[in-house]
């Protein structure tokens, strides 16, 4: 009861135990979820320096930074980092780690060595897929279609794709610990309705991630075997179809950006509600829109095949599936915005980031509408158009989720306060500098400039040279907030158990919290969004 | 909490189905039925599987959640069958054999 | 309720960050079932590959099932679900308190397990020496050559994953032998052999499915 009023309490899970080795056999959930931060942002940093060439060579038409193969082994990698190793576990490993017993209150999750193991796991299939990068490259995309990547591509397909099938396993042991926890390990009185949004979206991305990730982590060792085996799956001399490898490849894939895109939306969810003093607009249907997206989101994977050969009756029904899956998604922007209506709303930082979200993640998904019809789709396909749609969603999407989340919770993390007037700017940068990446490349893509090239005509050069400044614009936006972050880690003020005055059991604790999370279980009695009740009775 | 502690018979009768089962479907085998072949082997396989799931890893002595799983795995996989055979059996300039 | 058992040094096997042992059962089996649930789409992956190509080249498949061994494959199956009744007894065994009874199903279900893998070894042999291993070595009649290396490509995917599972779930079951053993299995907690015994009963349904599916395709034809 008393340490909830001190600033931040003597002993807390950052400093119960030092040294490297309480680090790397810690079971603490909070303590893997930061070593997961640092991993991710690593990868993040090799995908994003793939970025950097990739637009550096596209602000001229010729190819001529690098050569064709070398171009095609980064916009590779670059997939390959940010898609498996970025964009997939971000929010749920670091994040989703961190809160999920928190949010429950319970002392951990379910299986705390499996949660270290899973961290491990994800450790050795980076490092295998930065060591294929380092000793050569894959040329094939992150996509790996068949028959260039069983036959004829003679770069390291097997190491990558062995890095891939074992990063896998990280997502679906994390999937596991969070549905059992969630499931049995509820404090009392937390009912599901009572559980914060940001929950359920994690329940559901575990969802995708149990069902969806088993199905990749077969595709690619079937890749693997007939590259060493030669079986003859996707081999056309032998009767085998390329496209059989799609539609394995995609059943996952597919639901893959759901498993970016919910978490993002959850954080967005507690952004809304905290920074407007509001509950959810709405909250089950919230809640429901989460496993809707889920489900819906396995029905659709054949709109990545629409001009690859699938049929024409298959692709309809993949078509009309995909339009469905939009709804649940605009249920969910349009609750927020009930929710902001009449709200006491806040312009702090965090809430920049989901305004920011909001509007992008509207665009990003209203042009999905136009991919998925399969008329549009047949022009624009493999163009720069598609590339922007889904970078209007992953990174105007999920990353401004992720980073609107780490600045609201960093409090809570490292008991620290960031610098207000700078991560503003930087929100600010990262906004300007996203849209003038990416707007460009929707009007490429529509002009008719295809992906996966580096040259182009020079009627196509000013777009891409706003792209290329853009980028640049963005890339130093991203690196402000480590600065600023890592600084509060010393000098920052102390945030104390509640800084921002919000609703959760998360700020029921102190910041740091300590190891156990809470020095007694609590027993919840309140909603999840309860900012009209008086405040004390949420004060452990 | 795991009360169900089934009475020895229950296993040893199951395992007497599981055994004629596996008798009767390659006994079918040997037999021309056209399209029922496949239609045979496959029910008695989900007949067999069905009787390991209630009995042997107790389902139906087990929570709904349990059950819930169960199921949902098995229509998952139906999804990733049944969706992409919609490809596979509409295209109009493949012909099989 | 939280508050009753907070010295958990009294319940062996009571893991922290759990209230109860119950809390601890409901929890560790709700794992193994959502795991199975990602064997089951692994797997599934697999028979999807298999739905396609067999509906495209139905004659190849029969043609190529001919040549797998269709006793061996019948006793296999019946060795299979032999130690799945062995491993039920175990946990019954196990539920009962039990401990010989116990570790002579498990050492029986392990046996039956490695006559499993015995078997599988020595038809693996005869299709090397048969020359129907896809690759440059391989040979079958000229009707059915190209498509029929898809059934078999299939064939040692499927039940190599297959194999590779009893191979993990001989492994659980002696470590699972050697807890029993030691005492660390008891009346109250023997959580960890049902547990091994989804996962072995799983293994067994999947190949339940594999052997008609491989082994029964067209035997009618001559």
């Amino acid at each position: 009861m008393a340490s909830s009023t001190l600033l931040i309490p003597p002993r807390h899970y950052l400093n119960d135990g030092y040294g490297i080795k309480s680090w790397l056999l810690t079971r603490d959930h909070k303590r893997i979820a930061l070593l997961y931060l640092a991993g991710v942002t690593l990868f993040f940093f090799v995908g994003g320096a793939m970025a950097v060439l990739i637009r550096i060579d596209l602000a001229t038409p010729p190819g001529d930074l690098v050569t064709d193969e070398t171009y095609n082994k980064l916009f590779t990698m670059h997939g390959v980092m940010m898609v498996f190793f970025f964009l997939i576990p971000a929010i749920p490993a670091v994040l989703g780690n961190f809160l999920v017993p928190i949010m429950i209150g319970a002392k951990d999750l379910a299986f705390p060595k499996l949660n270290l193991f899973s961290w491990y796991i994800y450790i050795v299939g980076g490092l295998f897929t930065l060591y294929a990068l380092v000793s050569g490259g894959v040329d094939t995309g992150w996509t790996f279609y068949t028959p260039f990547s069983t036959v004829a591509s003679t770069t390291n397909v097997i190491p990558t794709a062995l890095g891939i099938f074992i990063t896998g396993f990280s997502s679906i042991l994390t999937g596991l610990n969070f549905i059992v926890t969630i499931h049995r390990m509820r404090a009392p009185g937390m009912t599901w309705f009572r559980m914060p949004l940001f929950l359920w979206s994690i329940y559901a991305t575990s969802l995708i991630n149990v069902l969806g990730t088993p199905v990749i982590a077969i595709t690619v060792l079937l890749v693997a075997a007939e590259r060493i085996f030669h079986f003859g799956f996707f081999d056309p001399r032998v009767g085998g179809d390329p496209v059989l490898f799609q539609h394995l490849f995609w059943f996952y894939s597919h639901p893959a950006v759901y498993i970016m895109v919910l978490p993002a939306m959850g954080v967005v969810s507690e952004l809304v509600a905290a920074g407007c003093r509001k509950p959810v607009f709405g909250y089950p249907f919230v809640a429901f829109a989460s496993l809707g997206i889920a489900v819906l989101g396995f029905l659709v994977w054949g709109h990545h095949m629409f001009v690859a050969g699938e049929s024409v009756y298959s692709a309809l029904i993949f078509s009309i599936l995909s339009f469905l899956v939009a709804i649940p998604s605009a249920v969910k922007v349009f609750n927020w915005t009930a929710t902001m209506f009449k709200g006491a709303v806040s312009w702090e930082t965090p809430m920049l980031y989901a305004y920011g979200f909001i509007g992008l993640f509207t665009i990003g998904g209203l042009t999905g509408l136009f991919l998925a019809t399969v008329a549009v789709d047949v022009h624009v396909t493999d163009t720069y158009f598609v590339i922007a749609h889904f970078h209007y969603i992953m990174v105007g999407g999920t990353i401004m989720g992720y980073l609107g989340g780490v600045h609201y919770w960093w409090p809570k993390i490292s008991g620290r306060l960031y610098n207000e007037a700078l991560a503003k700017i930087s929100a600010g940068i990262i906004f300007i500098g996203f849209n003038l990446t990416f707007f460009p490349q929707f009007v490429l893509g529509y002009l008719g400039m295809p992906r996966r090239y580096h040259a182009y005509p020079p009627d196509f050069q000013v777009l891409n040279v706003l792209s290329s400044a853009g980028a640049s614009i963005l890339g130093v936006g991203y690196l402000i907030p480590m600065i600023y972050l890592m600084w509060s880690l010393r000098y920052g003020r102390l945030a104390g158990s509640n800084p921002w005055g919000a609703v959760g059991l998360e700020w029921t604790t102190t910041s740091p919290p300590p190891t156990e999370n809470f020095a007694e279980t609590p027993l919840v009695t309140w909603d999840a969004y309860d900012y009209h009740a008086p405040s004390e009775s949420h004060v452990a | 909490m795991s009360a169900h502690i089934l009475p020895k018979r229950i296993y040893y009768t199951i395992y007497g189905i599981l055994i004629l089962c596996t008798f009767l479907t390659v006994q079918i085998a040997f037999f021309d039925l056209g399209p029922l072949n496949t239609i045979a082997a496959i029910g008695i396989a989900i007949l067999k599987a069905t009787l390991v799931i209630l009995y042997f890893m107790h389902v139906k002595y087990s929570s709904r959640l349990t059950a819930a799983v169960v199921a949902g795995s098995v229509f998952w996989l139906a999804i990733l069958v049944a969706l992409t055979m919609t490809d596979y059996l509409t295209r109009a300039w493949r012909t099989f054999g | 309720m939280p508050e009753a058992v907070r010295d958990h040094s009294h319940v062996p096997g009571l893991a922290h960050h759990f209230d109860t042992l119950d809390q601890q059962t409901e929890a560790t089996t709700l794992g193994m079932w959502v795991f199975l649930v990602t064997e089951v789409l692994f797997f599934g992956g697999l028979f999807t590959v298999y739905t396609v190509y067999r509906s495209w080249y139905p004659g190849a498949f029969a043609a190529a099932s001919h040549e797998l061994d269709i006793t061996l494959g019948t006793i296999n199956t019946a060795v299979l679900i032999t130690s799945s009744l062995t491993m039920a007894l175990a946990v019954h065994a196990a539920q009962l308190g039990e401990r010989r009874t116990l570790l002579i199903f498990l050492a029986a279900t392990m046996l039956l397990g490695g006559v499993f893998l015995g078997i599988k070894g020595f038809e693996y042999y005869h299709k090397f020496v048969e020359h129907h291993v896809p690759g440059s070595s391989f040979q079958f009649e000229q009707e059915y050559f190209r498509h029929a290396q898809i059934f078999f490509s299939l064939y040692f995917m499927m039940t190599g994953l297959h194999a590779l599972h009893m191979v993990i779930g001989f492994g659980i079951m002696l470590v699972m032998f050697w807890w029993a053993w030691k005492g660390t299995i008891t009346l109250e907690y023997y959580s960890p052999i049902e547990i091994s015994g989804l996962y072995w009963h799983f293994v067994d349904i999947v190949w339940i499915f594999l052997f008609p599916l491989l082994y029964l395709i067209g035997r009618h034809a001559h």
